[in-house]
């Protein structure tokens, strides 16, 4: 009945494991960024961040906003008076006109086709800290939520490490564009089942990070016909709501909900949809943290909104966004030209791939590309992505991030942003990439590579599919974290004082 | 809810994999569950809530939660955790909020109706805030061009602007009067205290596992260390007959306690100064607290959220200046809460972090942060405030005199009724002893006080049974959230309560 103590000063196994995802063979690539990051007049040889999923395009819009609205801040001579009020509420139901202008703001975003309720409208640190607390809510220790692949790196960590949440892949394949089939759907599952899993929910990312792509209604309405079969969650990220830049429109499951909720064939259960949103792709304020958890639940409301005391958004942020979302005609304009400029840098790349042979998922939304270079492969395995991933870092340098670190099952594919820089370094990755294809035209010339990897992330790649996902010692799995460098020398990271 | 510890069958449960891991260990019989233990198996939600009862040992409030257990079924659908009642906010601390939202005292619109005496907040120095960014709008706000603002906006990682890190650090030092050193490299960021301290928690234990708290401690820390981490709180007893100070006595028979319950102790939690004591720790008890987690090899975390709202500078001692004394041996178990919202007064803003001397700790706990970043546009504003040591010193300086001068407005207003308060020296509250007005010296006569003093003198104070407190009659009343005039009329509410009392 003794209770080994040994090494108590140890710490927790949540905090010794390495579900934060960052001992990843992936961070050679922000390494080799931090070291010698781009710089267009000071370092024009240095690597080019395309790994990193955010929206500079439209912020001289919201600058200046802000220049001709001093009230918005309570640091400026016209906002000032509003200082104490603000920085004493604490409240974690949030500045009532927040919250409105949130909802009113998520309603525009889909064409005012719904409405959203400010009450129903939950906060946390960042759609990071959102979709934690909504795990948290929805599923116990060991029990397991659905994704379809290929998803979003951090995940693994968002819904996991502190959880404790298990998740279980539906494969998706390029042979239908990556789209959700019924069959794999149920073959995940079952396949959880089978495992002795308590399948809790199914979570999606729609529009999809790394896709880039949009769901229709009919596989909306396939999905949502299943969970209230099998009686489980369903949790939509539509943190990329607004970066839709062409059509098919996006649908949410807000309306989908909306459609089927009052049709007595359907039998759906509002209880069981939850959204996640964010401002951080939308409108490229990923600083601010502002994460959004919305619930037709009101347990999980009520539940969420106290734990969202653990990540809560800084008032004067809440004040900020309050004043600049209730300018619907901003807004309005905003949406409008974000879209033009995405829809634009999107068809800069496309095209300019295109020209060297290279083919991308064809995509509606998103702030990056679904690149194609399988048939730069020599083999079609992991370890061919690999070398060609570090040679695209060595030899073009450009840090893009490989399938595989989103649980990609065919490699070859590469997530590249776009959005994150200006229209000459566009030119300029656009150009290396030329340069690259031209060189590996020659194909017995192959550049010499690191070949530095760790075994046992070799045989983690060699692993077959379904025994890498349930095997829960190996927790190496390859995972681009989010864009925290764990190198705080990065001009990327160092703050003008 | 996902409380669950190994039981006495640890061994069995470990051998078929389950245990540990929130799982059924398919036993079909624990002999340790009736009393309390639970083991690796699902429907924990009734043992869980045993669990609390056994925690809190109060007959009053034990009734209120055994009432609990027949709501507490797993809904539909959802966790354990969103269903339990762990987020403690059902507890009477809360709901003298309720009595006062409905009826919230305002000196001219509602001059009748219930003064929040429950809210730890700090307002008496809003004005030195307010008249410093007025002098300095332009580096508070992202300069006239706006044009730091896309970076600003841009920036997410949670190492944090360094010049924000570097200016929570040197007032942390300020706050110290300069006796401690504080690395920047050091300071993690989170979103608010609230957060630090589940984050540690996180960190330091595995569910099931314990920290040690001294009683009375403040009531949110029942939500804040225990919901969603899964750990306990084991009270360290401490009595009035030594002004509530942690003896090595009490600590060890909590660490004892712990063990004969087969629950293993992974750190000790104080709160320096305390709240809700309102005073704080002599460095000798620190030193003898220091010497206990390390000869039991676990960790300590020091609150010190109110170390700016010590009355007199040199009589706050901080953990930080009791290792460099040391040289630093044995801090690598050593960990510092602190925030701002109570000694600047902005809790709206988020602003927490965690000081560790540990190397791991501050790795693990940075990345957690994640979770719980501080906005950028916040770190912005505050990073030259802080920063500026004219302001901070004359700041803390002042803020010191008026808190000191609220407390002492207070406790000699309750002196004149015969009304005994603990000897404070710290803190937006004071610690006040009824315990000679109950009806009867148990938790149901001091919460049978407690709902007269909402009611009839419509006051939200805080009952010490809320707190943990061992002994009934004591009472939290925070005097630094009201303006003189309506601390005036509080005190003058209670005067004719006692008249009425006494006759």
């Amino acid at each position: 009945m003794v209770i080994l103590r040994e090494n108590q000063a140890l710490l927790s196994k949540i905090a010794t494991s390495d579900q934060h995802g960052e001992n990843s063979p992936y961070f050679d690539g922000w390494k080799a960024y931090d070291q010698d990051p781009f710089h267009l007049t000071e370092n024009p040889n240095g690597v080019i961040q395309m790994g990193l999923a955010e929206n500079q395009l439209s912020l001289d819009l919201i600058e200046k906003w802000v220049a001709k609205h001093p009230k918005s801040s309570i640091c400026t001579k016209d906002g000032i008076s509003q200082f104490k009020e603000i920085a004493n509420f604490q409240d974690y139901h949030g500045l009532y006109e927040f919250r409105k202008a949130i909802a009113k703001f998520m309603g525009k975003v889909r064409g005012n086709r719904v409405a959203f309720d400010p009450d129903r409208i939950v906060m946390g640190g960042g759609a990071t800290g959102a979709s934690e607390s909504l795990m948290f809510c929805l599923a116990d220790p060991g029990d397991g939520f659905l994704v379809p692949t290929p998803y979003y790196p951090a995940f693994g960590r968002d819904l996991r490490w502190r959880t404790r949440v298990q998740l279980l892949p539906i494969i998706c394949n390029s042979s239908n564009d990556f789209k959700i089939t019924k069959e794999a759907l149920e073959s995940a599952y079952e396949n959880a089942i089978a495992s002795n899993i308590k399948v809790k929910g199914l979570i999606i990312t729609n529009p999809s990070n790394p896709l880039g792509t949009t769901m229709d209604k009919e596989t909306l309405k396939t999905l949502m016909r299943f969970i209230n079969e099998k009686n489980i969650h369903i949790v939509c990220d539509e943190i990329y709501a607004a970066t839709i830049f062409n059509t098919p429109e996006f649908v949410s499951i807000s309306e989908v909900l909306q459609e089927m909720e009052h049709d007595p064939m359907s039998l759906i259960n509002p209880g069981l949809v939850h959204i996640i949103y964010s401002l951080s792709k939308d409108m490229g304020l990923p600083g601010f943290r502002v994460g959004i958890l919305y619930s037709y639940n009101d347990n999980v409301v009520s539940s969420a909104r106290k734990m969202s005391s653990f990540g809560l958004i800084s008032s004067q942020t809440q004040y900020f966004l309050a004043s600049i979302l209730s300018d619907e005609e901003f807004v309005e304009g905003f949406l409008s030209e974000s879209s033009k400029r995405l829809a634009k840098r999107h068809k800069t790349f496309t095209q300019g791939l295109e020209k060297e042979g290279i083919t991308c998922l064809a995509s509606n939304a998103g702030l990056f590309v679904w690149m194609d270079l399988h048939r730069l492969l020599k083999k079609p395995t992991f370890d061919e992505e690999m070398d060609l991933w570090r040679l695209i870092i060595s030899d073009v340098k450009l840090n893009v991030s490989p399938g595989s670190s989103f649980q990609c099952v065919e490699p070859g594919w590469f997530r590249v942003c776009f959005a994150n820089m200006d229209d000459q370094t566009a030119e300029i990755a656009l150009k290396r990439i030329h340069a690259f294809v031209v060189k590996k035209g020659r194909r017995n010339e192959r550049a010499p590579m690191n070949n530095k990897r760790s075994k046992s992330f070799q045989k983690n790649l060699r692993l077959s599919f379904s025994s890498r996902l349930y095997d829960e010692t190996n927790m190496m799995s390859p995972r681009v974290m989010s864009p925290h460098s764990p190198f705080p020398r990065s001009p990327l990271v160092q703050a003008k004082t | 809810m996902s409380m669950w510890r190994p039981c006495a069958e640890v061994e069995r449960c470990v051998g078929k994999g389950a245990a540990g891991e929130g799982r059924s260990c398919g036993e079909t019989s624990c002999s340790r569950a009736g009393s309390g233990v639970v083991c690796g198996r699902e429907e924990s939600g009734v043992v869980g809530l045993i669990l609390s009862i056994t925690q809190i040992k109060l007959d009053g409030l034990s009734l209120f939660v055994l009432m609990a257990i027949e709501i507490v079924q797993p809904s539909v659908g959802l966790s354990k955790m969103a269903v339990s009642e762990t987020h403690g906010e059902d507890s009477p601390y809360f709901a003298g909020w309720k009595a006062y939202d409905e009826n919230p005292y305002h000196e001219t619109c509602n001059p009748t109706g219930v003064i929040q005496m429950g809210l730890a907040e700090n307002q008496v120095s809003f004005d030195l805030l307010e008249e410093y960014l007025e002098a300095n709008l332009e580096a508070t706000n992202w300069g006239q061009k706006v044009s730091g603002f896309r970076e600003n906006a841009l920036f997410q990682d949670y190492h944090g602007l360094l010049s924000f890190r570097k200016a929570m650090a040197s007032f942390m030092e300020e706050v110290r009067g300069g006796k401690a050193k504080f690395d920047p490299e050091r300071v993690v960021l989170t979103a608010g205290a609230t957060a630090a301290n589940e984050l540690l928690t996180f960190i330091l234990a595995d569910p099931g596992d314990a920290l040690l708290v001294p009683t009375p401690y403040y009531p949110g820390f029942d939500r804040d260390l225990r919901w969603r981490t899964g750990v306990q709180i084991v009270p360290i007893h401490c009595e009035r007959s030594n002004n509530f100070q942690i003896t090595p006595e009490a600590l060890e028979a909590a660490y004892d306690h712990a063990r004969s319950m087969n629950i293993k102790v992974r750190g000790v939690l104080i709160t320096n100064p305390s709240n809700p004591l309102g005073a704080t720790i002599q460095r000798k008890v620190l030193e003898e607290i220091l010497d206990f987690v390390t000869r039991k090899n676990i960790h300590l975390v020091t609150d010190e959220i109110y170390s700016g709202s010590a009355f007199y500078a040199d009589e706050f001692v901080s953990i930080a200046e009791v290792l460099e004394s040391r040289n630093y041996k044995d801090s690598e178990r050593c960990h510092i809460v602190y925030s701002l919202s109570k000694d600047l007064g902005l809790p709206g803003f988020r602003v927490g972090t965690i000081y560790s001397y540990n190397d791991q700790v501050v790795t693990t706990a940075r990345r957690m942060s994640s979770f719980t970043l501080i906005s950028s546009q916040t770190q912005f504003l505050l990073a030259s405030m802080l920063s500026d040591k004219e302001f901070t010193q004359k700041y803390i300086k002042i803020n010191r005199e008026r808190l000191r001068k609220r407390y002492e407005m207070i406790i000699n207003g309750l002196k004149k009724v015969g009304i005994e308060c603990l000897k404070g020296n710290a803190g937006l509250f004071c610690w006040m002893n009824l315990s000679p007005y109950l009806k009867e010296p148990t938790i149901k006569g001091e919460l049978e006080m407690w709902k007269t003093i909402m009611h009839e003198v419509r006051l939200n104070i805080s009952p010490g049974s809320s707190c943990h407190c061992s002994e009934p009659g004591w009472f939290r009343v925070c005097f630094a959230n009201m303006s003189e005039e309506t601390l005036e009329v509080a005190l003058s509410r209670i005067h004719e309560f006692i008249k009425t009392r006494k006759q």
